[in-house]
């Protein structure tokens, strides 16, 4: 099949890549930095925890326009939920990635144009580079239960 | 050319069109029924068996070492090591070579634009030995200033490791002039030739190199294999690197001897039918003829040049046309992320590499995170370039409506 481009850079994906939400660093937040080795694209995502809830996210990076639209999603897509709700949300959308269809698609909001990507394996990668970081982020904030101190 | 049966597929539903001859080119027919000949009726291990084909097997083998130092213009055989690729080479120089003559303090010049290949080795070497790194600058558009050459030159430079064609830039440095500032200062010269044994004439003796390192797979060839040209004498002060059966000349319990340069660097069976793959590859090329390759490589890089700065907000990287260039042109499209220019042009049935080309260092020199980069081999034409050309203009109404 020939993969469709108007299905990878949907409108909304190259707004949020264009103007990308929730850009920039946060004080006192936790923070994890990813880089893809082999493209470049780099990732620090900012969450800052209390109670088991994200109070606040941001990101900051460069990189092609699915890598920054996912994390421009994602920041937003997070905030105010719970750590669990988070990592519910992460593996629907990397569910989606893979097999085309999340089994909650409602819930992943305006992600779910990310679709798209499933038709170009090469740039899955891309769109789950923030994601990686927010597991991490996530992993490292269980053991803790908030922000380090 | 109908002689390279991966061209004929298709790409994304469209015809392919491989631009991305700088990272590997596509195999001509005569590279893989050399190959399978090979394998269907000569192989066996060589330099051992006493029986027919154990003979025909080493007479491939060494009859491919000889194409090699005719189509380099090399004295003779013995300066042609067979290496996994270019990397191997300079890692071989790196640690065979100029591990045990590195003092502290020591300089090893290189550019700025070095491949990682050409950059790592020397970090390693420089390290373990308390050596000095020291980087040529470039001129704005990416050529040598051989006046700063001169005067970074001293009695503390080792060696001087720089590409014949930068990967990124396709600058074609001049490497006979740094040869020259080098042997008057007694400093070696290593040429990562990656870029340029496959695009035009190489000529070691009269580049006058002391080390001279290629990959078969960027020459039509197969992966797997390379060379290394070394100087006959430096070849022999040059220790192996690797260990083993086939490069021993008699072994004890407690000691043993090495067979003479370029046997002593080749332990363990060697990569048999890539090296009459290879071989193979120069013939291709030699019947070509490497004048007619160049003419043809470089008729379809200016064209790519001249249509690529006609198109508006396209920024180009490099010499341009009042200099020759490699078969390369590196190029950003306005503010678009080269790997979304890469996938438009994928989804256009055009191949091109997108990001770093295995030189950070130099990304930061020209102050982007990456490029695009269409590189061009003997089957391109000004056809390709028009598409390419087209997938571009597909780019800019995807994200600059």
């Amino acid at each position: 099949m020939t993969p469709n481009l108007s299905d990878l850079y949907r409108q909304v994906i190259l707004d949020h890549s264009q103007h990308p939400r929730n850009f920039g660093s946060l004080d006192g937040a936790v923070a994890v930095a990813l880089k893809n080795p082999a493209c470049g694209d780099e990732v620090t995502l900012f969450l800052d925890v209390a109670d088991g809830v994200i109070q606040r996210a941001a990101f900051e990076g460069h990189g092609c326009s699915i890598s920054m639209a996912s994390a421009s999603m994602l920041t937003e897509l997070i905030l105010r939920r719970p750590l669990e709700e988070a990592l519910h949300l992460n593996r629907e959308f990397r569910r989606l990635l893979q097999t085309g269809q999340a089994d909650d698609p409602d819930a992943l909001g305006d992600l779910e144009v990310l679709v798209g990507v499933k038709q170009f394996p090469a740039r899955i990668k891309c769109a789950l580079l923030s994601w990686n970081a927010l597991e991490q982020a996530i992993e490292g904030i269980d053991g803790t239960g908030g922000n380090p101190p | 050319m109908s002689d390279f049966p991966l061209l004929e597929r298709e790409m994304n539903g469209k015809p392919l069109i491989y631009l991305d001859n700088a990272a590997t080119t596509q195999k001509p027919l005569a590279v893989l029924q050399s190959m399978e000949q090979y394998y269907r009726t000569h192989n066996a291990n060589v330099h051992r068996g006493v029986y027919q084909i154990a003979a025909e097997a080493t007479d491939l083998y060494e009859a491919a070492r000889g194409k090699a130092a005719a189509f380099l213009q090399a004295k003779g055989a013995e300066n042609i090591v067979f290496t996994r690729g270019t990397t191997d080479g300079i890692n071989l120089v790196a640690q065979g070579y100029l591990a045990s003559r590195l003092q502290p303090g020591d300089r090893i010049l290189l550019t700025v634009a070095e491949h990682h290949s050409n950059l790592v080795p020397w970090q390693r070497v420089a390290k373990q030995r308390g050596a000095v790194l020291r980087f040529l600058p470039l001129r704005p558009d990416g050529t040598l200033d051989l006046d700063v050459a001169a005067r970074e030159i001293t009695p503390r430079t080792k060696l001087i490791a720089v590409a014949h064609i930068s990967n990124v830039l396709g600058t074609i440095h001049p490497i006979r002039a740094l040869a020259d500032l080098a042997h008057a200062a007694g400093a070696a010269v290593v040429v990562d030739a990656a870029q340029s044994v496959p695009h035009m004439p190489v000529d070691v003796q009269a580049l006058d190199c002391d080390f001279l390192a290629f990959s078969g797979h960027k020459a039509y060839g197969p992966t797997g294999i390379g060379i290394l040209y070394g100087k006959k004498d430096l070849l022999a002060q040059t220790e192996p690197v690797q260990y083993g059966g086939e490069m021993i000349d008699s072994v004890e319990l407690y000691d043993s001897t090495w067979k003479p340069a370029p046997w002593k660097f080749e332990a363990g069976t060697p990569p048999i039918a890539e090296a009459v793959g290879l071989g193979a590859a120069l013939d291709f090329l030699t019947e070509l003829g490497m004048d007619t390759v160049h003419e043809r490589v470089q008729d379809v890089t200016r064209y790519a040049y001249e249509k690529l700065t006609q198109l508006a907000g396209v920024t180009l990287y490099g010499p341009g046309l009042n200099q020759t260039r490699g078969g390369l042109i590196s190029f950003n499209v306005g503010s678009v992320h080269p790997h979304d220019v890469a996938t438009v042009l994928d989804a256009c049935g055009v191949a091109v590499r997108a990001g770093h080309h295995c030189t950070q260092p130099l990304m930061r020199w020209l102050g982007v995170h990456a490029t695009v980069r269409a590189s061009f081999g003997v089957y391109n034409t000004r056809d390709d370039v028009d598409v390419l050309v087209q997938g571009i203009q597909r780019v800019q109404e995807v994200f600059l409506p």
